[in-house]
């Protein structure tokens, strides 16, 4: 396959550089059977390097996760080779089920079947805490 | 359907509608008697507090309403391995209202994620404590006449005082307010805690290690209990713990119209000599949490 051309799928370009294997990670994308393509270190205009993930399937991805690992992604949809739709990823106001506390003492530690949910706090740096014990991330 | 989880849950207009409420239950309790006639209200108390347990429950009673509950993780289910989900879906189905104690931080907001009544956060860990706080701003407002324009000295241990936080994060809302922090440099209030109270929202604030040098400036002092096991060595501790103690000799410089707060139980904290001083405020602040509890549960339970 040409990275360039994809049928229909997913472009997820502008990601960090150095960033596009945690973000293969945690969208379990080695799962898939169809062609994924990562292109590390790729010139870029804004970011002077950049880091591409193409997904040659229309998957459904929880764009949180991205938004997440590399804020300012943008996401391209394409169908039938043609960009339909495309997005521009910022930082997510909450996390679902993407990371868990990491305080022992906080009720997510042991209590089954609850969600892990954290907020982005709107102070000077993006910071992210535990709803339930108010710890960062 | 409302659960009190934290503090700030609440609006200042709110807050000042129970402090209202409270003091006309003060006033006159007979209209009360039968506010909450056939409502059950369920004590979870998976830690024991039987201070915080005895006061939820006199309030309750004293609104003729019931309780229920248990005390201790030994005697009830969670001892047995059963989720805070479970026992709170099962619970909502006896009680009206749940106050739960917790040792995890967080429970009691899983709890009112999955119960159908409201649910009263009663401690949960050393993160919130919400009808604590509530019966410090009452304390406030009974003795001071207004939650505006009070230097508030907040002494001994910054670090890990739960009650410490959130009444900081109370009293920012308010007009006027001025912040003093006593403490030893190992237990000084944590970045995030002045970050979000005092220095994003540009209200004044002193930090010192000295309660002498700050005393007579201070409208307001809330003492808390410095801990042995707080500290590295013995040494610091045993250097440290005596500028914590508040004696009448520390007092006086003090304001006439200063008062005491704690959120006991103390140990030795404060001299026993300071509680015949009318400016000793913390067994007032202890009644008034009762009164303040009477007026959430009726908030929460839509009793007018
Ligand atoms: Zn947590």
């Amino acid at each position: 396959m040409h990275i360039d051309d994809i049928k229909n799928g997913i472009v997820i370009d502008h990601i960090i550089a150095g960033k596009a294997m945690e973000i293969y990670n945690m969208l379990s994308l080695g799962k898939l059977d169809c062609t994924v393509a990562i292109i590390k270190n790729a010139p870029s205009k804004k970011l002077g390097k950049k880091d591409i993930i193409k997904i040659d399937s229309d998957i459904d991805i929880n764009l949180d996760v991205l938004g997440y690992i590399s804020p300012n992604i943008t996401v391209a949809f394409v169908k039938n080779g043609k960009i339909t739709e495309k997005k521009h990823i910022g930082l997510p106001s909450t996390l679902t089920d993407i990371i868990k506390c990491k305080n022992p003492r906080c009720i997510t530690s042991t209590e089954p079947g609850i969600h892990h949910i954290f907020k982005l706090s709107n102070g000077n740096t993006p910071v992210y805490s535990c709803i339930y014990c108010d710890t960062e991330a | 359907m409302r659960s009190l989880i934290d503090i700030l849950d609440l609006t200042t207009e709110e807050i000042d509608a129970l402090i209202e409420k409270a003091k006309d239950i003060m006033l006159r309790p007979d209209a009360y008697r039968e506010k909450c006639r056939y409502k059950k209200l369920a004590t979870l108390f998976f830690e024991p507090s039987t201070r915080t347990r005895l006061s939820f429950e006199a309030a309750m009673l004293e609104l003729g309403g019931s309780v229920l509950g248990f005390s201790e993780a030994a005697s009830s289910s969670s001892a047995k391995g059963e989720s805070v989900s479970d026992t709170v879906k099962i619970v909502s189905g006896y009680a009206d209202i749940i106050a739960m104690r917790h040792f995890k931080e967080g429970a009691p907001l899983v709890a009112s994620m999955k119960s159908d009544v409201p649910v009263i956060n009663a401690g949960d860990g050393g993160h919130n404590h919400p009808t604590q706080t509530l019966a410090d701003l009452l304390t406030i407002k009974r003795e001071k006449g207004s939650l505006n324009d009070l230097t508030i000295g907040l002494c001994g241990d910054l670090k890990f005082g739960r009650t410490v936080h959130s009444l900081i994060a109370a009293m920012s809302r308010y007009k006027g307010i001025k912040f003093t922090l006593i403490s030893p440099d190992e237990l000084k209030l944590p970045s995030y805690v002045k970050n979000t109270y005092i220095t994003l929202k540009n209200i004044p604030c002193t930090e010192t290690n000295s309660l002498e040098e700050v005393m007579s400036n201070l409208d307001i002092l809330y003492m808390t209990r410095v801990q042995k096991e707080r500290f590295f060595n013995e040494e610091d501790y045993l250097r440290l713990k005596d500028s914590y103690i508040l004696t009448p000799d520390k007092l006086k410089n003090a304001k006439k119209e200063l008062s005491i707060l704690h959120p006991l139980p103390r140990v030795n904290e404060i001299s026993t000599e300071v509680d015949s001083d009318p400016r000793a405020s913390y067994f007032r602040q202890a009644k008034n949490g009762k009164y303040i509890r009477m007026a959430l549960i009726m908030m929460l339970l839509g009793v007018e």
